[in-house]
């Protein structure tokens, strides 16, 4: 039944990024985009990966819908013809594409207990990680402890950008508000 | 019985992503996208039973309000062509 539905989402999957790829409206594409991340939500909640389904919904169908409806209120709805041939950028895509299908033929097996990323370092976080750290959860006690330095790194990241968002949309106001009363007093 | 309602509900996505995909109006779409939301949170709900995990019930909630937020985006960029619509600034 698992593979069934894997199956089934995996079709849809597909078929909705060849509509995204294949459809004129800018809107359209939105609204398919935001129907390709609650499938690949839902392909990830039948791998058994809830926490990474949430943040694909929640990132892929939530805040991507609204920033990219906000992109599309910035450009325009006509498309310039392209400058450039086509065969190039398809020959580039299908090599690029090739190379990462090839990548994963050496990935060992999916689910396998013996992979390599299961063997270096989990099995020390499994063992000791309610002894070292207190934490029952071991998610977060990598998180939070065992890569305490990565994550305040990230955060700082983040808080960096956020502070450079907001000081570009602040400018943005006032100076619309500088036109605004500029263009009262003409009248 | 949950093998039969997950396959139900694996038919109706099709039908949705069908209906999503070939539009024809971006109403078709957006009520399309948003029955495909709501069959995700039913997916779910029905594939945490199905393997004996009905803990991943309470993700379906989020889901559910993810869903709201992007079609109410859709609808609001249409029926105003901006985000950040005000209707102050109409006056």
């Amino acid at each position: 039944m698992e593979s069934l539905i894997n199956m089934v989402l995996l079709t849809l999957l597909a078929a909705t990024t060849i509509a995204i790829v294949g459809q004129r409206s800018l809107l359209g594409v939105v609204i398919l985009a935001s129907v390709y991340s609650f499938l690949m939500a839902s392909v990830m909640i039948v791998l058994d990966a809830v926490d990474v389904a949430m943040t694909e919904a929640s990132v892929g169908a939530a805040i991507s819908t609204v920033l990219l409806l906000g992109a599309l209120h910035l450009t325009k709805t006509r498309e310039e013809a392209p400058r450039h041939g086509r065969l190039l950028p398809l020959l580039l895509c299908a090599a690029v594409g090739a190379m990462l299908v090839w990548g994963t033929l050496v990935l060992p097996p999916f689910g396998t207990p013996d992979a390599v990323i299961h063997q270096h370092v989990v099995p020390r976080y499994i063992n000791e990680t309610v002894r070292e750290t207190g934490s029952p959860n071991i998610v977060t006690a990598v998180l939070a402890d065992y890569r305490g330095f990565d994550t305040l790194g990230e955060t700082t990241v983040i808080f960096i950008a956020g502070i450079g968002v907001m000081l570009l949309l602040g400018g943005l106001r006032r100076r619309d508000r500088a036109q605004d009363s500029a263009a009262e007093d003409q009248r | 019985m949950f093998a039969g309602a997950a396959a139900a509900i694996l038919v109706a996505l099709a039908l949705a992503v069908l209906r999503a995909i070939k539009g024809p109006t971006v109403f078709d779409r957006a009520l399309a996208g948003n029955t495909v939301g709501s069959l995700a949170i039913l997916l779910l709900a029905v594939f945490g039973f199905l393997t004996g995990r009905p803990e991943f019930l309470d993700i379906g909630i989020t889901y559910g309000l993810l869903n709201l937020i992007g079609t109410l985006a859709v609808l609001k960029f249409f029926r105003h062509g901006d985000l950040a619509y005000d209707p102050e600034e109409e006056r």
